[in-house]
Parts: C-alpha cells; structure tokens; sequence
C-alpha cells in the first residue's frame, strides 16, 4: 500500500511537472487559420495525455529500479508472481475505452475543420517542379504568390503538372497533396493578416527544399484593392504577357531565352525555322506548331530531346494564354 | 592466395561481376540484332544486375545441391565444417548458427554504412545553406540512409531469428538448411545491387520512391528497386522457414504457450514477412516496369493512377514496422525476466498481444496518407484501427512493468539496453496516437516529428533490444563475454544523446521543419537545434564505435564465458558455450514453464539422458 500511495503522488507531480515543462516552450507556430484553432486543441489535449502515460509508465519504472534493485550480499529471486488477471483485463479495458474517446474526439475534430461554407472563394493551385502558381477563376487573375483576404473560407482546389507536391503553410497547420491527373481540395479559413511561407511537404525532387511561396493574409480591402490592381496591372501587349507567363509557369526553367542548352530545345530563333523531329521528318515552326507544342507536348518531339519529359499544360493554359506565349516566342528573334 | 580464392564470398562476388558483364553484354547485342541503337544504359544494367545476381548465387555454391539434386545425383544429409574454422563464415554453411552470424555481421556492415550516410548527411544540416553536398547527393544520401538501415533491420532480425530459434526449441537446424543459405546469400547481391545506386547516378524519392517522381529519377532507381525487390524475396524465404521451423520441429512438451516469447514474436513477425513483402516488391517492380516498358500504372496520362502506387507500397511497409519492432520487443520480453529474476508478468497476454499487433497491423496502412488525396471518407476507419493498435502495445509496456515489480534487479549492460529500449520505444509510442488523429496529423505528417518519432520506435523497438541481445548471446556464439566498461561506455555515449536527437526532431517538426530537405530556410530560426542534433548524432556514432572496438578486442581477448552467465533457464545456456555443431548433444524435453524464475526447484527444460 505504501508503494502505491508513494507513487500516485509522483505520477501526479510528475504529470503536472511535464505538462508545464511542455507548454512553457514553443512548439507550434503562429495559430493564423480557423482550422489551427481547432486542430490546437487537440494538440493541447494530447499535451496532457502524453505528460500523464509518460510519466505513469516511467515513475512505476524508476520506481522499481531503485527500490527492487538487487542490494549487495544478496542471493535468489524476485518474488514468484506470473500475472494477475484483474490487472491484464483492466489495463487492455482502460486503454481501449480511451481509444474509442480518442477515435470519437479524433473524427468530431475531422469534422470542425473540413466543414464547407458554401460562399467560399475558389482558388486554383497549381504545382510544378518546382513554382506555385494561383488563379483566382472568380476574378480572372492569376498569381505566383497567394493572396488570401482574412476571415474567409478559401477553397483550394489543386493540382499538379509533373509529380506530388504537397500544399502545407505551417501557421494554417492542414495540408494536401497535390497530384497529377486530379484535383484535391483544401479548405482554410485565414485568420490572421500577415506574411507566410507555403511549403512543399512532399518530396519533389532536388529543388524540394526550396520549394517555398509567399503567402499574404490581407484584409478585406486590401485583398479587394490587389484583385483590381492585378486585373488592371496586365500588360496589353500579348508579347509581354506572354514574358509573364513563361516565368510564372515554370517554362524558361528548360526552355532558354538565349540560346543555351537547358532540358528542353531554347526558343532563340525557333520561330519560322526548320525543327527536326524524332521520327525523321522536318517541319517549319510556325504558329500552329508553337500551338501544338505546348498543349500536345508530345505529338511532336524535337530531334535529340526525350519525350514524357515536358508536363501537360492543356488543362492549366487557355486559348488566350498559348496565344501570348507564342506572341512571346515570336519576338525572340 | 588460392585459400583467398576458395572462400564462397570471394568466388560469388567474381561470378557476379562475370554475371552482370554478361547480362549488359546480351541485352545489347540483342538491342544490335533487332537493329536499334545498341547502347541503352537502363535496360542494360538493370538486365546485368539482374543476372549479376544469380550468378553470384551460384559462384558461392548455395546451388550446388540442388543442382546435384536435379541431376540425380546424391547429396550429404550432414555435413561436418568444424575443420573450415573462421571460414565457415565466408561461405555457404548449412548452421543456422553460422548463418546466423552471417546475418549479424551483413547487418552490422549495411547499419554501419547506413549511419555513415546519416552523418554525412546530417552534418550538411548542421546551418542553412547547403555546404558540401550538392542537392541530389543529399537526396541519395538521405534516401539510401533510410533504405539500407530497414534492410540493415531486417538482416538484424533473420540474424536473431535465425540463430536463436532452432536452439530455443530444441531443434537440430533450421526446416530447409539449404533455403536458408540460399536466403542469405540473396541478401548479399542484392545489397550491392542496392549499394551501387550510389553510383549510377543516384536517385532522389526517398525510400518511398513515389511515382511519378521515381519514374523521372536516374538509373539509380532501377538498382534502388531490383536491391529491394531481391532483398524482399530473401526475406519471404527467410520468414517461411521460421514459421516451419517453429511449427513442425519444437522439442517434446513444447506446447505453443511454453514457447519462449521470442519464438512467439519470431512467427508473428514471419506471418507479416511472408505475407506482406510480396506488395512492396510488386509496387517497386511496376513502376521498374513503367520506366522499362512504358507501362502507365502510376501515370495519369495513360490512365495510371498515381495514388495506387501509395496503397501498395503502405501495404507492406506500416506493417513491416511492426516486422522491424516485434522481435525487438520479444527481446526484450525475453531478457527482462532474466535480469530482474522474476517470471515474465502475464506470459499469454503477451504473446498473444505480439499475434494481435501484427494482425492490427495489416489494417492501418491508410494513415500513412492521409494528406494523399485518397478519398476522403477512407481516413476515418485508417484512424479508428490505427488508434487500436495502442492498446497491445500498452498491454506490453504494463506487463514489463509487472515483471520488474518486487524483483531483485541487477543492471549488466544487456539489462540497460533493455531499459533504454522500454523507455525510448516509450516516447516512440506516445508520439503515436497524434499521427492517428487525421486533424493532428495534417501538421505533422511529412515533417521532423514524424521522423523523430519513428527514430524513437525504430531505436526503442529494434536498435537497443538488438544491441542488448548482443551483448547477452555474445558468450555463447563465441565462448568470451564482452567487456562490461566498455559496454556501459557504449550505453552512456548512445542512450542520452539519442533522446535529445529525437526530441530535437520532433520539436523543429511541430515548428515548419519539413522532411527530405538538405536545406532550410534561415527565418525558422532552426540552426541551433540542427546543431545540437548533428552533435548528438556523432556521440551516438562515438558509442557505435566503442561497441564495435569492443567486439574485436572481446572475440580473441574477451573474459572466457562458457557456462550459464546470466543464470538463465532456457535451454542454450544449460550446454557449454559456443554451442556445438549440431546444437543439442542430447534431446531435451519441456517439464517447466519459460519464465518461473523465483519458484524454488523448478526447471523449464530436461535433458533426456539417453535415447
């Protein structure tokens, strides 16, 4: 009895001894969405699980290497206790009734922070080895970096261009694959204004670490002022939007502007000249082919480039933007 | 010289250069008679360390009987290699000791080079910036520091499994002596074909190798795959000669609930190997396939499906976690009653709680992807039968804590890689149940915590337990203790510095510290903790290299150990050490029961005295 009444004490000053240890030093970010609220509390409850089990199994363990420790001049054996079935079905019962707790708080919590509000602003994310690039469809603007107004529920809906990345800001706390061939979705509600990074979780290739975008929680008004900025703020001359382009898409990461070899065939002086294709035949890059090149990236390969390099941008560029990446190609003369 | 040249290692390893010359040289004179280009450099090595492979199983002559076999000739039932010394170990042997050993020595060699990546890799990390390594060196690195140490476990596992399980129940040998040999012997290919990725150009997926990035990787995947693939197969073989040996050739009386524990965790473990492995072989080898023959399983573009690719790989590789940690802890299940002179506290709820882990472990493999994009509704039953798994595990934990409970405790080094073990696997498995919770593991999965928190399994489940059994079954694979100090150096170098690893991890993690990145960003203010964390790795190494300075001083002038050192009743300790060729010069019988240490005049075994 004296055993037990020892340790519950140190178990119970141990547990509160851990628990403030633990909530006195930082461990989680900035809370700067609704869902971190929410996905915080839980934290915070596991906080308080991890700091009493630990303790529990732990106190019970030095306990017994100290004072069931073998003292010197002693002989023989502990004593001779195979098991107690009271205990084994308590300690199987006990924690599989906190498993149910835990799996009912675990899904209620899925819950709160997938909730949908049916008056969220769409936003498109796409990915690419290894760029972010947002479009707002509502406002027709698009965006390497994200602009995100407080208070909102934002639906992201993503996808990829070549492999999983994976959409994580740590101050908003969700995140969500992106993958090729279909859409995932997010839900986030920004809470907080400020200045964040988005971070690629999923490992992409060698750039992988420095796959970071900036993110910008504005207010309402300034949100509202960078829309109409953006929408103005394009340049008339498709030659120019297409410069744009090319860089916010990720193009002239293979394709040089200068003549140098990069993965994929530079765009000096493509225009109107002579393309050797892989199967032997020749054909004069003019404007359908540019087209086609970029939408079917396949169908024509260049001689001496592998094919299934180039990642499919049927879905991500319109008719108007393919137009002003080949006004853009056309001036590189 | 010619002695050099007879030693099975030697001959295989000729033969497999001879082989994989070969296999490159059909490949592309078939690519010059079909009129292509001949030099394709995928195809062709892929096909060369395929038939690299077998050839080096041949040179090292695990075929030869079953090539006698097959030409109906006779074969030797018993073959007597006493007069081979120290050579044994260099070829085909039939022991399951010797075979044994083997494997803790391959295992020793993959987890040193393993953990030489690791702190290369780790010392990149050390600031911001990237300082010595380029980024795709960092990838390989990281990537072949993940894969070589699950295969540097799953050698270290056979090893125990295989020199201990014959001997615990009394058998002579393994069932099949010669799958045995030839199980072994496929590891060795297979982790130089895994090893030569190094090479040829490396490779940047991690150990995952997600398709469609592992598809766009160099050449190095291929042999990253192919290593796996052998590997996973030598595996398999392994795991069904275990669970025979166990079933068909246990000593009389050994009914299945006086087993050893660690023969309970052994057929737990072997139930996931064998049934298991097959999907982590066939996930590597489609997209082998895809790379190889334009077969779209994982890409979109032909209607493949990236996300599949996930529910393979996972099927196997959450359940070989537990592969990895059931051994581990029936060491430790195994030991612990040994050092605290106490029988092992409710002996059936802990075998069966090792039966039930791995059963449970086949149903969560979903809750490594949580954020994957599978469908959504899915997560939720991933999360219920992950938080379950919770409940054996702490059956364990409680029942070593009754066994330590009014004992008479002595601490020799095996006892305090134990208590390590129990403590680290502790944090390892409290750090679980944030994972499980979908809403909690949206933050987590994919950054430091997670990888702070399967080193804490990893070390608690395997790496100390497995240190701990060698340091107890030292004296009987060799007749010498190992030296007590320098053992207890070993333990204070490695114990404190690993748990101030992983909980370094896990804190940068919950902070923004993503995984797989050889650089960071300045702004997360992360530098000091990856200093201390890179420090921390090279005390645990300084230990690592005690241990192993340990090992060659105590095997020619370690203390001669040859009876029951530790005072234990199971049966290998009751013959003189090192244990002779056919184990068991009489049969025994099992009269008591494993663990009824404490019970005046009681034994677990007798030997028969005679036949």
């Amino acid at each position: 009895m004296k055993h037990v009444v020892i340790i519950t004490i140190l178990v119970i000053a141990s547990t509160l001894l851990i628990h403030t240890g633990l909530t006195s030093i930082d461990l989680l970010p900035v809370e700067a969405s609704a869902q971190s609220v929410e996905i915080d509390q839980l934290f915070g409850m596991y906080t308080w699980m991890i700091s009493a089990l630990f303790s529990l199994i732990m106190v019970v363990l030095v306990y017994c290497l100290i004072v069931f420790r073998r003292r010197k001049g002693e002989t023989g054996d502990g004593a001779y206790i195979t098991g107690n079935t009271a205990l084994e079905v308590a300690w199987t019962a006990i924690p599989l009734i906190l498993v149910v707790i835990l799996a009912y708080i675990g899904g209620k919590s899925l819950g709160i922070i997938r909730r949908v509000d049916p008056s969220a602003m769409k936003v498109k994310v796409i990915a690419g080895q290894w760029y972010w690039q947002y479009q707002y469809p509502e406002y027709g603007v698009t965006s390497t970096d994200l602009y995100l107004p407080v208070g909102q529920q934002i639906d992201l809906l993503m996808t990829s261009n070549d492999v999983i990345h994976s959409f994580w800001v740590p101050e908003f706390r969700v995140k969500q694959d992106l993958v090729p061939g279909r859409t995932t979705e997010l839900r986030i509600t920004p809470t907080l204004i400020g200045e964040y990074k988005v971070r690629c979780a999923e490992l992409c290739g060698t750039r992988h670490a420095y796959m970071e975008g900036l993110v910008n929680v504005l207010s309402q008004a300034d949100f509202d002022k960078w829309i109409s900025q953006q929408q103005s703020a394009a340049p008339a001359d498709p030659a120019l939007r297409g410069q744009q382009l090319a860089q916010d898409y990720g193009c002239t990461n293979c394709h040089s502007t200068d003549g140098s070899q990069k993965i994929g065939p530079t765009w000096l002086h493509l225009y109107q000249s002579d393309v050797e294709l892989s199967d032997g035949t020749s054909v004069v890059a003019d404007n359908d082919y540019l087209k086609t090149a970029i939408v079917d990236v396949n169908l024509q390969i260049v001689k001496g480039f592998p094919a299934n390099v180039m990642p499919d941008f049927s879905n991500t560029l319109d008719q108007t933007m393919v137009e002003s990446l080949v006004a853009y190609i056309k001036t590189l003369k | 010289m010619r002695k050099f040249f007879s030693l099975g290692l030697v001959r295989g390893l000729l033969w497999q250069i001879l082989g994989t010359a070969i296999g490159i040289g059909i490949l592309t004179g078939i690519r010059q008679l079909l009129g292509l280009a001949p030099w394709k450099p995928e195809p062709a090595m892929v096909f060369g360390a395929l038939l690299g492979a077998m050839f080096f199983l041949y040179g090292v002559g695990v075929l030869n009987d079953w090539i006698r076999v097959a030409a109906g000739k006779e074969i030797q039932e018993h073959i007597d290699e006493t007069g081979l010394g120290w050579r044994r170990y260099f070829g085909a042997s039939l022991d399951h000791k010797v075979i044994g050993i083997q494997y803790l020595t391959l295992s020793l060699v993959l987890m040193v080079v393993g953990g030489t990546f690791a702190l290369i890799f780790r010392s990149e990390l050390a600031t911001t910036g990237m300082q010595f390594l380029t980024l795709m060196e960092y990838n390989t690195l990281m990537s072949l520091h993940g894969i070589v140490m699950i295969v540097g476990i799953l050698v270290g596992i056979a090893a125990f499994m295989n020199y201990l399980v014959p001997m615990l129940i009394g058998a002579r040998d393994m069932s099949f002596p010669r799958l045995n040999a030839f199980a072994f012997w496929l590891a060795v290919p297979a982790g130089i074909i895994l090893l030569s990725s190094l090479v040829l150009g490396g490779f940047d997926t991690g150990w995952t190798g997600y398709p469609p990035l592992s598809v766009r990787a160099p050449i190095g995947m291929q042999m990253f795959f192919l290593g796996i693939s052998l590997a996973g197969f030598s595996t398999i073989l392994g795991s069904l000669n275990i669970i025979v040996t166990i079933i068909r050739q246990r000593a009389p009386g050994m009914i299945p609930f006086r087993m050893p524990i660690f023969v309970w965790a052994s057929i737990a473990t072997s139930i996931i190997s064998l049934t298991a492995t097959q999907l982590i072989g066939l996930s590597f080898q489609m997209v082998m396939f895809e790379r190889l023959f334009g077969m779209g399983f994982f890409d979109p573009g032909k209607g493949g499906n990236p996300i599949l690719f996930q529910h393979l790989f996972w099927f196997y590789s959450h359940p070989a976690v537990y592969v990895f940690v059931l051994p581990g802890l029936g060491l430790i299940s195994e030991m612990l009653p040994v050092f605290a002179r106490k029988p092992l506290f409710g002996y059936k709820w802990v075998a069966i709680s090792s039966i039930a882990i791995a059963l449970i472990g086949f149903l969560v493999w979903g809750h490594h992807m949580f954020a994957s994009g599978m469908a959504e509704y899915l997560r939720v039953p991933f999360m219920y039968s992950t938080l379950l798994v919770a409940v054996p595990t702490g059956v364990k934990f409680f029942s070593w804590l009754g066994t330590l409970w009014r004992g008479k405790i002595t601490y020799e080094t095996p006892m305090l890689f134990l208590l390590a073990g129990i403590v680290v696997f502790l944090l390892g498995g409290l750090t679980g149940p944030p994972n499980a919770t979908i809403s909690t593991d949206l933050h987590l999965t994919d950054t430091y915590f997670i990888v702070g928190h399967f080193h804490d399994t990893m070390f608690g489940g395997y790496v100390f337990p497995f240190f701990a059994a060698i340091y107890y079954w030292f004296p009987k694979m060799t007749g010498r203790r190992l030296n007590e100090k320098l053992g207890k150096l070993h333990f204070w170098l490695m114990t404190p510095a690993f748990i101030v690893l992983s909980l370094a991890m896990m804190r940068v993690g919950m902070l923004g510290m993503r995984r797989r990145i050889g650089d960071y960003d300045p702004e997360l203010n992360f530098v000091i903790d990856h200093k201390i964390m890179t420090v921390a790795a090279f005390i645990i190494a300084l230990g690592v290299l005690v241990f192993l300075i340990n090992v060659f001083w105590s095997i020619r002038k370690g203390e001669v150990a040859t009876g029951n050192l530790w005072n234990s009743r199971s049966p290998e300790w009751q013959v003189p050490s090192p244990m002779p060729m056919h184990n068991y010069e009489k049969p025994f019988e099992v009269v008591g029961e494993p663990y009824d240490y404490g019970l005046p005049g009681s034994v677990y075994v007798k030997f028969k005295e005679s036949e």
